[in-house]
């Protein structure tokens, strides 16, 4: 039996203590986005993921600022398990290539920011927290990081973004059905019923979510008992 | 006790090293071969391509030397599939421990690789799952896998039954990580240096 869900700590307050607890609490893995956020140089951000590293005994993803295969060696070599670039890829796509050729592709997650354009009738890859549009249609860039080596996608609906009304079920399993490597839905989660519909409606392999988890609004082991209930093969 | 990691172009092992320090053990991270030789337990990690792994250990005289190894040793992931006979990633010959073919996953309905957490299931006797459910759910990232075979000591299902574990006598092998598997990978490891 196969499932997965995820927890990422943007916003976080003390990384590695929030790392360990959710690792304890039953989180499957640990994705630290917008770390450069946290931090003000390369080396800090280094011994930070070390540090979190350290501390958990689940998968452990790292995003924000990543440009280079420099960055990724330093990253991987402090004991992150896989990383994920977004708007790096967006500007220069033969950075998914050059990664998973240096890396494999078990470690390079492509994060992809979408929005709904309703002139176009078609939902685009947006850069900048979802502010700037770009010319790249979500399928077709899903497809080409695909192509390029992506190993898994991390999609984050921008309309759904903070809403707390539900994953945007439709658009994720749209790429889901498009995609033959795991999506990692985002965005839009407010209750635990909206974890059972991204993973059966929207076909996502793993289900991010944040401020619900850092909030306490919903407790993972809680979440995960109440999947399994519906049917979601859990680890617990 | 001494514990080596062996040290080659597989991957990076910093994951291991910290499961390892999690459970307080100290260890060495060397490729140096009276080293290897002269420790209590071998861990043998990787993550990786397989015909790029074998033509360095071959360079290093690492293939010989692990296959002649007689202390405990636990190789995981494209660690597990060298110790195999050949492999179809980059269509090599392999250290040759176990003689299974290790087999690319084809699937229409699933996605490969095959990435995440997964349950598996004991077969036979396997002390590395003492004090484990009869099944339990470990972290996977795979694209290659070896069928169920003589050697097979637990089992998992990816559209079809493949091998988890796989042990023959003083080599263990699992092909998930046990070092990002929660509290079961850390029983495993411990199971292993307590063998």
């Amino acid at each position: 039996m196969k499932g997965t869900n995820f927890v990422d700590l943007r916003d976080a307050g003390d990384p590695v203590e929030l790392g360990a607890l959710y690792a304890q609490q039953g989180a499957d893995e640990l994705v630290f986005l917008d770390i450069t956020a946290t931090v003000d140089d390369r080396k800090t951000l280094v011994n930070l993921v070390r540090e979190v590293a350290r501390h958990v005994n689940i998968p452990f993803t790292v995003g924000g600022g990543i440009s280079s295969i420099a960055d990724v060696s330093a990253l991987l070599n402090a004991g992150a398990d896989k990383v994920s670039i977004n708007s790096s890829a967006v500007r220069r796509p033969e950075l998914v290539d050059e990664l998973a050729l240096a890396f494999g592709s078990q470690c390079i997650i492509v994060a992809i920011d979408t929005r709904f354009e309703p002139a176009a009738g078609l939902d685009f890859v947006h850069t900048h927290g979802g502010r700037r549009i770009t010319e790249l249609k979500t399928l077709e860039w899903a497809r080409e990081v695909e192509n390029r080596g992506a190993g898994e996608l991390l999609l984050t609906s921008m309309d759904a973004d903070g809403t707390k009304a539900g994953f945007a079920c439709d658009l994720t399993a749209r790429i889901s059905s498009a995609a033959s490597i795991p999506i990692i839905a985002s965005g839009g989660a407010g209750t635990m019923e909206h974890f059972t519909e991204v993973f059966t409606a929207g076909k996502a392999d793993a289900g991010l979510a944040a401020s619900i988890f850092h909030f306490k609004e919903i407790e993972i082991l809680a979440l995960k008992n109440y999947l399994a209930t519906q049917g979601i093969p859990m680890r617990i | 006790m001494e514990i080596a990691i062996i040290k080659y172009n597989a991957g990076n092992v910093a994951s291991v090293m910290y499961a390892l320090d999690r459970i307080g053990q100290n260890y060495q991270l060397t490729d140096d071969h009276e080293q290897i030789k002269k420790a209590d337990k071998v861990i043998f990690p990787g993550v990786g391509e397989a015909s790029t792994a074998m033509a360095y250990l071959k360079k290093k005289g690492l293939d010989t030397l692990i296959k002649g190894l007689k202390q405990p040793v636990l190789a995981t992931c494209i660690g597990m599939q060298l110790l195999c006979k050949h492999s179809e990633e980059g269509n090599v010959d392999c250290i040759g421990v176990f003689d299974v073919e290790v087999k690319k996953f084809i699937s229409k309905d699933l996605k490969i690789p095959h990435v995440g957490w997964n349950s598996i299931v004991k077969r036979g006797e396997n002390p590395l799952m003492n004090g484990l459910k009869e099944e339990e759910f470990v972290y996977f990232v795979h694209s290659f896998y070896a069928p169920v075979n003589k050697f097979t000591t637990a089992v998992c299902e990816y559209e079809q039954p493949f091998s988890a574990m796989l042990q023959k006598d003083n080599f263990y092998a699992a092909q998930f990580h046990a070092e990002i598997s929660g509290k079961a990978g850390e029983q495993i490891l411990k199971n292993f240096l307590a063998l």
